[in-house]
């Protein structure tokens, strides 16, 4: 699967009708936010239980354009695109999204109600939804929602959902390509592994200990046939 | 189905003891049917295959579902529920049961962590007067445990220790640097710490099998056969032989026996067609695991053997028991900022700590081992939660959002530490499986109720892991997450079957009134009827029982293979 968003692009209105001033949202241009689509087929060794379970998924629609937008909206504050790894659009968060709450139900309840709390905060505040207010307002509301170590009670509801959208966008993103890269990681792949690299030993001030090195594999040596006397030493 | 042929042995179930017993009786000339409840399984089939797969090959980048609940990639078709195949418990009783269906059992996706029992764990009732001793002892088994060790492969060191005996080892990977740190932590408080012990081959030991390429992912069943699964290493060259049918989607309900008490064969259902079957044998070994194995015994009623088969002591399904287990995690602030390689490795840990107690004065009976976790894991689903959670410990703000984010999941990337405690319970003739005589399977078949509860004595040894645990990862240099449980919550203590190692409940011995096997295997009540899972474990020590059972297997097989040559059976 390749996650090129060049490829096929999802395309959203940002302001629905009657939903107030349409403006620009993180890499949302010209009124619309854009995000790269996630494949809806899958191959990776299923049974027929799970190819059926995950069939119905798909074919269920959960959110509401208004609800996918505001996820994208919020999704592209977390992790932007305006960087050279991509950010959460460019990872297909909206599609993640809508999947893994359906996946696990238990998540649709709260991730519905913190829109709708967010909704509401954005018409107290400022007038309009979240999506329909001014980029700056939207930056101010997140301001108060995103520090866990906020006291204040009539902000409880939002930093919770601030917290699961955080983790479903960093969850999201670091599982795709763009989000390997990002992280730097190595691994996946077939390699022989011969211990902690030299200079990161050093680095922490650890060495292998020598008695110990001799017990471990010569690993010139993996793809010779294991022999052993009878007194249980390897002899190849 | 229909066959008419008198197979030589049917062996039911295709896990550790039931491929074994396959294997073995197929190389020595045998005809064997092997009656398998779940699909064929083969982890190097492109359509079957999970191994090498990226996250995003996952709509939900391998988190668990309830038909693959230790994640989306794992090898395990099954888990702690079986649509069709419900279990109960008894009030009070809160125990969990994993259960796998595909050729090859639980071993395409267990921990390949590979444990002899040493000479102790044979005789503990000798040395704290609980329990039973069983009625064979270590140098009755070491000559399995030996070929066992040649066939298979198993990395590991000899290390001369008294109750974890020396093998035929492979040579061990490398320590990984949280592993550095947690033998620097364990060697400060003074507890040992020796090379892991796993049967994945990090040298080749024949030309089938391919060798290790460290991808960290063997709970994915290798691709390559390197690491040790049923299915790969015991049933493929068993059917090679040509004298083995395999009838996979079959469920065995129950053994059939004749006039005499003796079986002539298996009653099946054909999980597919829900069609009714038999299977003729000159002998039959049940190896469809503990409680299943049971479970077919209680249900293989007649007029010989009215309370199930080899059920004339009550003891079928009794002394069931299971590890104790406890974990507990800490953030090593040294292992912030990382330099980032391919640290992947085996599937598995590289060093653990094996017991390190025995005989010192404590306020419960026997022992555990140590199993250490952590490393630059591939990212899954749940990856980046509470991405900066850790920054509570340095003093400063959590949350946040935007590019400062990244920065953050990188600095803390790789710097948990995880240790878990793996030990060894009392079995109890009070805890025990049976039949619910309210509730039948989609087949119509009778199901198991569980009984059970921990005494004291596991209470007691949770408590001790936690500190343990506590000394040991603050001597690594970490600072502990989560709160250490009180007993309120039994001080951590997993419930009952949550480690998966439930066994016991056809426990062998020399007395037929208190025990179903004799040392054997052999049923007392129908001699041409073996049990060659971990139902015959009389105790389950700290060590975890698959090494065990599959020299037990062999062990059996050979008694099969002996009793033929013989023609007493
Ligand atoms: C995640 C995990 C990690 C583990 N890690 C370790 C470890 O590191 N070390 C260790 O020693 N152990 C470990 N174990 C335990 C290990 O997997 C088991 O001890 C071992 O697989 C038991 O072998 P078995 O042959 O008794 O049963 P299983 O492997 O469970 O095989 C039983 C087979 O019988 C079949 N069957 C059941 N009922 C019927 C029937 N009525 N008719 C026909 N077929 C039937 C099942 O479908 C199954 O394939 C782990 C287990 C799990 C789940
Ligand atoms: S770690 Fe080694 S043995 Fe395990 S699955 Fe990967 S290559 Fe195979």
């Amino acid at each position: 699967m390749n996650m090129n968003r060049r490829e096929t692009l999802k395309s959203l209105l940002l302001a629905p009708l009657g939903a107030g001033i349409a403006s620009a949202a993180g890499c949302a241009g010209g009124g619309r936010v854009n995000w790269t689509e996630l494949p809806r087929e899958y191959s990776y060794g299923r049974t027929a239980a799970e190819r059926q379970r995950d069939r119905e998924l798909f074919a269920e629609r959960y959110f509401s354009e208004h609800e996918l937008i505001t996820i994208a909206t919020l999704c592209d504050i977390i992790l932007p695109s305006d960087h050279p790894n991509g950010g959460a659009l460019d990872a297909g968060l909206p599609d993640f999204v809508e999947f893994i709450v359906k996946d696990m139900d238990y998540l649709k309840t709260p991730v519905r109600d913190g829109i709708a709390w967010l909704d509401s905060h954005a018409i107290d505040a400022y007038g309009a939804d979240f999506i329909g207010i001014e980029e700056a307002q939207r930056l101010a509301i997140c301001d108060r929602i995103a520090w866990p170590d906020v006291a204040d009670p009539a902000l409880q509801a939002g930093i919770r959902f601030f917290s699961l959208m955080r983790d479903l966008t960093l969850t999201g993103y670091y599982t795709t390509a763009q989000g390997f890269r990002d992280l730097g990681y190595q691994g996946n792949v077939a390699n022989v592994w011969d211990g902690v690299p030299a200079q990161v030993l050093a680095r922490h001030g650890l060495a292998y200990e020598a008695e110990w090195l001799e017990k471990c594999i010569d690993q010139s040596r993996r793809d010779i046939t294991a022999a052993w006397d009878d007194d249980m030493n390897l002899t190849s | 189905m229909s066959n008419q042929e008198t197979y030589d042995a049917i062996v039911v179930g295709s896990g550790a003891g039931g491929g074994m017993a396959t294997w073995r009786l197929a190389q020595a000339g045998l005809r064997v049917a092997l009656v398998e409840a779940g699909p064929w399984y083969d982890p190097a089939d492109d359509s079957q295959r999970t191994q090498f797969r990226h996250p995003w090959e996952s709509p939900r980048r391998g988190a668990s579902t309830r038909l693959r609940p230790f994640g989306d990639f794992n090898a395990c078709i099954g888990g702690w529920e079986l649509d069709g195949e419900p279990f109960t418990t008894a009030e009070g009783t809160d125990f969990r049961w994993w259960r796998a269906r595909m050729l090859g059992g639980r071993t395409n996706h267990w921990g390949r962590i590979s444990l002899r029992f040493g000479p102790l764990d044979f005789k503990r009732r000798d040395i704290d007067g609980l329990g039973d001793n069983w009625p064979i002892g270590y140098e009755d088994v070491k000559p399995y445990y030996d070929q066992v060790d040649k066939l298979i492969g198993v990395f590991g060191t000899n290390e001369g220790l008294p109750n974890d005996p020396d093998g035929f080892f492979l040579p061990p990977p490398k320590p990984r640097l949280h592993e550095l740190y947690y033998i620097r932590g364990a060697r400060r408080a003074g507890v040992p710490v020796y090379p892991s012990r796993l049967s994945i081959l990090t040298k080749r030991i024949n030309r089938e099998r391919g060798v290790c390429v460290y991808c960290n992912q063997c709970s994915r069943a290798c691709g390559l056969h390197a690491d040790f699964s049923s299915s790969t290493v015991l049933v493929y060259p068993a059917v090679a032989t040509g004298r083995v049918d395999v009838y996979t989607n079959t469920m065995v309900r129950k053994v059939d026996t004749g006039p005499d008490g003796r079986a002539t064969g298996v009653s099946c259902i054909d999980r597919e067609t829900r069609g009714e079957s038999r299977l003729n044998g000159r002998s039959v070994v049940l190896a469809a695991s503990a409680c299943s194995s049971a479970r077919i015994l209680l249900n293989s009623t007649s007029a010989q053997h009215s309370s199930g088969l080899g059920n004339s002591s009550g003891h079928v399904g009794r002394y069931l028991h299971d590890s104790t287990g406890a974990s507990r995690a800490a953030f090593l602030p040294e292992l912030m900022d990382r330099d980032i390689y391919n640290e992947d490795g085996v599937g598995g840990m590289h060093v653990y700590t094996p017991w390190w107690l025995e005989g010192a004065s404590l306020d419960f009976a026997r022992g555990y081992h140590i199993e250490i976790g952590g490393g630059m894991n591939m990212p899954a689903y749940g990856f980046g939660f509470a991405a900066n959670a850790y920054k509570r410990f340095l003093g400063e703000r959590v949350g946040g959002y935007g590019n400062a984010l990244r920065d953050d999941v990188r600095r803390f990337y790789g710097s948990r530490l995880g240790i878990a405690c793996r030990g060894e319970s009392v079995p109890q003739f009070g805890n025990y499986c049976e039949l619910d005589p309210n509730t039948v399977d989609d087949w119509g078949v009778p199901v198991l109720r569980f009984n059970y509860r921990w005494t004291e004595q596991e209470i007691n040894q949770a408590r001790h892991m936690q500190d343990t645990m506590e000394e040991l990862l603050e001597a690594s240099g970490g600072i502990l997450l989560g709160e250490k449980p009180g007993l309120d919550r039994q001080y951590g203590l997993a419930r009952p079957g949550e480690i998966i190692h439930e066994v016991g409940t056809t426990r062998m011995g020399d007395d037929p009134a208190t025990s179903v096997t004799n040392r054997f295997g052999q049923l007392h009540d129908a001699d041409n009827v073996f049990v060659a899972d971990a139902g015959t474990f009389v105790s389950q020590a700290d060590k975890n029982p698959t090494w065990t059972i599959l020299a037990l297997s062999w062990r059996t097989s050979d008694h099969i293979i002996e009793r033929m040559r013989q023609r007493s059976l």
